[in-house]
């Protein structure tokens, strides 16, 4: 289990200090599949970096209970750009994060290809970035992710740059995916339909500083169908207190 | 409309020849003072004079040495100084009104301390090598670093590279290879213009030879070093070239 306590996270400048985060609050069990879903500049994509310690809190904690392994790292991202490091071919970009962790060339190779082949592209090993689709660039950045077994796999509007068909086909592959590998995952999106569609929960985070204002469980049976009544009416309560929230920010 | 490839090289082959005709006929039609301007085929006999008494081989040989050694230097330098600087704000801050001050002082500038400092002697040439290289190579390479995608930094950091070597190593040169390629390739033409100069002040080499015989009025062997001087430059940028384009193959 992930818990996040208390999460501030506050910035000073010229014209004073602004809070980003308050009293951010969200344990997350081992496996699950938590969405968090806002307004584009909410600080969705904050709230990732200071999770994964890009970006040191000003309070608060993140304590994971399972135990540091070597060869492991605790989180893992994916970024809304792929950010395949150029002058690596597919397989050394799957390997980056597995360098520096004590491992031998064969061990990094062998669990490379597997990240690899959980997304498909284990053809593609030998290529290089630019000779990719946008969508498999994407899938090259999640198996980089898979690759370092992360205790949670943080996800930030990774389809966002994507278009319609190649982001349905990757939702379905992320949803099979989490089944095969047990992954944890804190997945960021402003899409909610996306978020009702992949999440066993859905965190609405909104207001100026930004806390969590609902969490909604998604039950029922996967794989789940896009025009689910039930997820349709979860997916329309969570835009009206969104709506909500922004009109009586904005004093309408 | 593109023009094909045969007229473009037979127009090529055309300018050449008309170019030699032409300062052929200069002097063979008595326009020109032969001893002012050497006719084109009059040089391959004074070639073979120089290169039989030995001292077109000791020339070349004395102002690779010069070139070689202080283009490495000054460079390596350069590079290291201007990758040191990218990355640290405070030797930027540090270092700021130094570069200011000494940068705009020309590399020839410096001739009169070289000669104080180290005599008519190699020392001297290679001081003045190392100083024409260094500005070109320590700005290439400090704005290459900080040209980097900080989003690439972002990536190393979450994927556990976050010591500055990590950084360097992963992301920072790998990154910047082509700008700081593209200064090393100026620094070797501002190099080997530096050697002639600084072998024109009297350090042995292709640029005293000439200087040498340009007081006797021998104008056929100041040409000879003049198409020695650009052959040997074109074979070290197509050398160069050649070894830019293996480090860069994932450019294709």
């Amino acid at each position: 289990m992930i818990s996040i306590k208390d999460l501030t996270l506050s910035f000073d400048s010229d014209r004073g200090r602004t809070i980003v985060l308050k009293d951010f609050h969200l344990d997350i069990a081992d496996g699950e599949f938590v969405a968090v879903v806002g307004a584009s500049g909410v600080g969705k994509s904050t709230l990732l970096r200071v999770i994964a310690g890009l970006v040191k809190p000003t309070s608060g904690t993140v304590t994971r209970d399972t135990p540091e392994t070597p060869g492991r790292r605790p989180y893992a991202m994916v970024f809304q750009d792929a950010r395949l490091l150029p002058w690596r071919r597919v397989v050394k970009n799957v390997e980056f994060g597995l360098e520096g962790l004590g491992l031998d060339k064969a061990t990094k190779r062998s669990r490379a290809l597997a990240a690899l082949e959980l997304v498909g592209l284990a053809d593609k090993a030998d290529r290089w970035p630019h000779q990719l689709s946008g969508g498999q660039r994407q899938r090259v950045a999640i198996a980089r992710a898979l690759a370092v077994d992360p205790d949670l796999l943080m996800m930030d509007e990774p389809f966002g740059a994507l278009d319609a068909i190649t982001r349905q086909g990757l939702q379905d592959e992320l949803v099979d995916l989490w089944q095969r590998t047990g992954k944890t995952i804190l997945f960021v999106t402003h899409d909610i339909d996306e978020a009702v569609y992949l999440a066993d929960r859905v965190v609405l985070l909104a207001g100026s500083p930004a806390g969590v204002r609902s969490a909604d469980r998604i039950d029922g049976p996967r794989p789940r169908h896009r025009d689910d009544a039930g997820a349709r009416e979860t997916a329309n309560a969570i835009r009206g207190r969104l709506s909500g929230i922004v009109e009586a920010g904005a004093g309408i | 409309m593109a023009r094909p490839r045969a007229l473009r090289l037979s127009l090529s082959l055309l300018g050449v020849l008309l170019f030699f005709a032409l300062w052929e006929a200069l002097p063979r039609l008595g326009l020109v003072k032969p001893m002012l301007l050497p006719a084109p085929s009059d040089i391959p006999a004074t070639f073979w004079r120089e290169l039989t008494s030995g001292a077109w081989v000791d020339a070349v040989l004395q102002s690779l040495q010069h070139y070689l050694s202080g283009l490495i230097l000054g460079s390596a330098l350069g590079v290291a100084l201007g990758v040191a600087t990218g990355m640290s704000r405070t030797l930027e801050d540090m270092t700021n009104w130094i570069v200011r001050l000494l940068r705009p002082i020309p590399g020839l500038a410096w001739v009169p301390f070289a000669i104080i400092w180290f005599g008519v002697s190699s020392t001297a040439a290679n001081f003045i090598i190392i100083v024409g290289v260094f500005w070109i190579n320590y700005f290439a390479a400090l704005g290459a670093v900080q040209a980097v995608d900080r989003d690439l930094i972002e990536l190393a950091n979450a994927f556990g590279h976050r010591s500055p070597l990590a950084r360097l190593v992963k992301v920072i040169l790998p990154a910047s290879v082509q700008p700081i390629m593209a200064g090393l390739r100026t620094g070797l033409g501002q190099a080997w213009m530096a050697v002639v100069a600084a072998e024109l002040f009297g350090v042995a080499g292709l640029g005293q030879r000439m200087m040498q015989a340009s007081s006797l009025l021998a104008t056929d062997v100041v040409v000879v070093y003049m198409i020695t001087m650009a052959v040997l430059y074109g074979v070290v940028d197509m050398a160069f070239v050649a070894l830019r384009d293996r480090l860069l193959a994932w450019k294709a």
